[in-house]
C-alpha cells in the first residue's frame, strides 16, 4: 500500500517520461507530480526541529523546541490572546491585507494602463510613480500616522501603497508588450478603442497583471505585520511583537508560522485562478 | 480598385538620420487582381503595405480604394500578418467571429456562427471551433489568420509573408487554397513574399521591388496563377516559361542583394 501511495505522489504524465532532456525544460518541472520531495523537505525540518528540541541544540530563547510552540497554539487558540481570540487576529490581519490589495489594485491596473496608453498621461504619472515606488511604505508610516492617526485606515492606506506601485507597473509592463500586429488586426476587423483596450490589450496584460498580484500579495503580507508591530490592538504582527517584548520567542515562531502559512494558502489560490483564468499564459505564437 | 499615387515614405530613425523607404511609388490594382511582390530584405515592402492597410501615413502621395483617399485602418482593407497576430485568449471560432461581432450593428449571432462555419470549413478546420489557437500547429493558425479576415469580408486583402513561417509541403497545400479562395470569391489581394515560385505561382501581377530608396523595379504580368487554379502546381512549376521567368528574377533579385552588399562593404 505505501507503495501505491508513493507512486501515486510520483506520478507523472507519460509524455514528460519520454523526454530525454530534461535540465532547461520548464514543463518538466512545473509538471504535476514529485510531491515526495515536497513532503520529504517538510519531514527533514520538523525532525530537525523535534531533535533539536529534545536534545537542546539550541537555546530555546533563540529557537523554541516544536512542543512549546505546539502548546501555545492550543493556549491561544482555546484562551485567546490579548483580549481577541486567535481567528480575530488572523482575521484582522488578513482583512488588513485584502482591503489594501484590493484598493491598490483598483486604483494601480487603471494608472498601468493610462501609463502605458497615453503619452501625456505617462509624462503627468511617470515621475510620480518613479518617485514613490523605491519608497518603502513602513518609512511613511510615522506620516500616515500623523495623517490618518492610528486607526484600520493609516495601516489599510499603508498596504493600498504598497500594492499600488507594483500594480501598476506590472500592469503598465503586460500593456506595453502587446503585439502591435494583433492591434493592427483587431482594427482592420471593426474594432474600436474600447473594444482594443477590452479585448486585446487588457486580456494580453492579464498574465503580468497575475504576476504583480502575485508579488504584491507577498509585499502586502510583509507590510501589515511591520505596520502591526508599530502601532495596533490586535492582530498577527501585534501577537509577536508584544510576546517578543516579553520574550516569548514561542509565540513569536507561532505567528510567524501562522502568516506564513495563510500567506500561502492565499498564493496556491491565487496560483489556481491564475491556471484557470488565463490558460493561455505562456503560448503568444 | 486600389490606386496607389505617388508614394514616399521617408522613416525618421531616432539618430535624426533619413531613410529613405519608398520613392514615388504609383500603379493600379483592379478588382479581383492577385498581385505579388518581391524584393531583397529592407526594399519598403511591410512600409508599402502599412500604408495601404492604413497604419502608416506616408510622407508623399496616397492610396486611394474604391475611391476613397486612406487615412486609417478601415474593415474593406483586411490583413494576414506572418505569425503572432491571432488573439491566444479566443478560441479558433472567436478568432474567426471577431470581426463580426466588433461591427457597429453586429448581425444575428446565429448569421455570425453560420458564417465562422462556412469559413472553418472553407480553410479545412471543421471541427476545430472550440479549440484554443495554441493548440493548433502553425500551418492551422495561418489558416485560421485567413479565415479571421475572410469572415470579415473585406475588398482587399493584403498579406504580408503569410506563409513565411511554414515548411515546404504546407506552404504549397496553402498556396493551392489561397489560388482556390481567390478564384472563388474574387477579392483583390497583395501579397508580399520571399519565394520566387511562390509570387509567380501566385500572382497574376508581380512586383520586384528594389531598395534604397524603395521602388518598383519591374512589372510582370503572369498567366500561372489563372492556370494554378486548375492545374497542378508542381506541373507549372516545371513548365519552361516559368522555369525562365523564375531565374531571370531570382537573378535580379540576386545583383540587388549583391549591390547591398558591396555597399555595406564600403560603408
Ligand atoms: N520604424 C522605422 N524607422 C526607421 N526605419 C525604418 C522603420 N521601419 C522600416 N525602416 C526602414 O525602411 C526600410 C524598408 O523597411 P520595410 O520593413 O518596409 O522592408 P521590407 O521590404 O518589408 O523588408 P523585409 O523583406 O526584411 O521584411 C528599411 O531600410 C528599414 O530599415
Ligand atoms: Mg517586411
Amino acid at each position: 500500500m505505501m507503495k501505491n501511495i508513493l507512486r501515486a505522489l510520483n506520478a507523472e504524465n507519460t509524455e514528460n517520461q519520454r523526454k530525454i532532456v530534461s535540465f532547461g525544460d520548464s514543463s518538466l518541472v512545473e509538471a504535476p507530480g514529485g510531491r515526495i520531495w515536497t513532503f520529504a523537505s517538510i519531514a527533514f525540518l520538523l525532525l530537525l526541529w523535534i531533535l533539536s528540541g529534545t536534545f537542546g541544540w539550541v537555546n530555546p530563547l533563540f529557537w523554541p523546541p516544536i512542543g512549546d510552540v505546539w502548546h501555545q497554539l492550543n493556549v491561544i487558540a482555546s484562551e485567546g490572546y490579548r483580549n481577541a481570540t486567535l481567528l480575530e487576529h488572523i482575521g484582522i490581519s488578513v482583512y488588513r491585507v485584502l482591503m489594501g490589495f484590493l484598493l491598490g489594485c483598483m486604483v494601480g491596473i487603471p494608472l498601468g494602463f493610462a501609463l502605458a496608453l497615453s503619452k501625456v498621461m505617462n509624462r503627468i504619472f511617470d515621475p510620480i510613480v518613479e518617485f514613490f515606488r523605491p519608497m518603502p511604505p513602513l518609512a511613511l508610516i510615522p506620516l500616515v500616522i500623523l495623517w490618518l492617526g492610528i486607526g484600520e485606515s493609516a495601516k489599510i492606506f499603508l498596504l493600498f501603497l504598497a500594492a499600488l506601485w507594483i500594480m501598476a507597473l506590472a500592469t503598465r509592463s503586460g500593456a506595453l508588450s502587446t503585439n502591435i500586429a494583433k492591434v493592427y488586426a483587431a482594427y482592420t476587423l471593426n474594432a474600436n478603442k474600447r473594444q482594443i483596450l477590452f479585448r486585446i490589450i487588457l486580456p494580453n496584460a492579464l498574465p503580468e497583471i497575475f504576476t504583480g498580484m502575485r508579488v504584491s500579495m507577498g509585499v502586502c503580507w510583509g507590510t501589515v505585520v511591520a505596520a502591526e508591530l508599530v502601532a495596533a490592538e490586535s492582530g498577527i504582527g501585534m501577537m509577536i511583537m508584544v510576546a517578543s517584548k516579553f520574550l516569548s520567542t514561542d509565540i513569536v515562531v507561532l505567528g510567524v508560522i501562522l502568516i506564513s502559512l495563510v500567506a500561502y494558502a492565499i498564493d496556491i489560490f491565487m496560483r489556481i485562478m491564475e491556471v484557470r483564468l488565463i490558460p493561455w499564459r505562456g503560448k503568444s505564437s | 480598385m486600389l490606386e496607389v499615387k505617388d508614394l514616399s515614405m521617408v522613416y525618421q530613425t531616432p539618430k535624426k538620420e533619413e531613410v529613405s523607404a519608398l520613392l514615388n511609388v504609383s500603379f493600379t490594382l483592379e478588382k479581383g487582381e492577385f498581385l505579388t511582390i518581391l524584393g531583397p530584405s529592407g526594399c519598403g515592402k511591410t512600409t508599402l503595405l502599412n500604408i495601404i492597410a492604413g497604419f502608416l501615413q506616408p510622407t508623399q502621395g496616397e492610396a486611394v480604394f474604391d475611391g476613397e483617399s486612406v487615412s486609417g485602418p478601415s474593415p474593406q482593407r483586411g490583413m494576414v500578418f506572418q505569425q503572432g497576430a491571432l488573439f491566444e485568449w479566443m478560441s479558433v471560432e472567436k478568432n474567426v467571429s471577431f470581426g463580426p461581432r466588433m461591427a457597429d450593428r453586429p448581425k444575428p449571432d446565429a448569421e455570425i456562427s453560420e458564417n465562422t462555419r462556412y469559413w472553418l470549413d472553407t480553410v479545412g478546420l471543421s471541427g476545430f471551433g472550440g479549440k484554443p489557437v495554441y493548440e493548433l500547429s502553425g500551418g492551422m493558425q495561418q489558416r485560421v489568420a485567413l479565415a479571421r479576415c475572410l469572415a470579415n469580408d473585406p475588398g482587399l486583402i493584403l498579406m504580408d509573408e503569410p506563409l513565411g513561417a511554414l515548411d515546404a509541403l504546407t506552404r504549397e497545400k496553402m498556396q493551392g487554397l489561397l489560388l482556390k479562395l481567390w478564384n472563388e470569391t474574387g477579392k483583390t489581394i497583395i501579397l508580399i513574399t520571399h519565394s520566387v515560385e511562390e509570387a509567380l505561382i501566385l500572382g497574376e501581377r508581380l512586383f520586384v521591388m528594389a531598395p534604397r530608396p524603395g521602388r518598383i523595379e519591374k512589372e510582370y504580368r503572369l498567366p500561372f496563377a489563372e492556370q494554378g487554379v486548375a492545374d497542378d502546381s508542381r506541373k507549372i512549376k516545371a513548365q519552361s516559361d516559368f522555369v525562365q521567368i523564375r531565374e531571370e528574377v531570382i537573378g535580379m533579385i540576386w545583383s540587388m542583394e549583391e549591390e547591398i552588399m558591396g555597399r555595406q562593404e564600403e560603408g
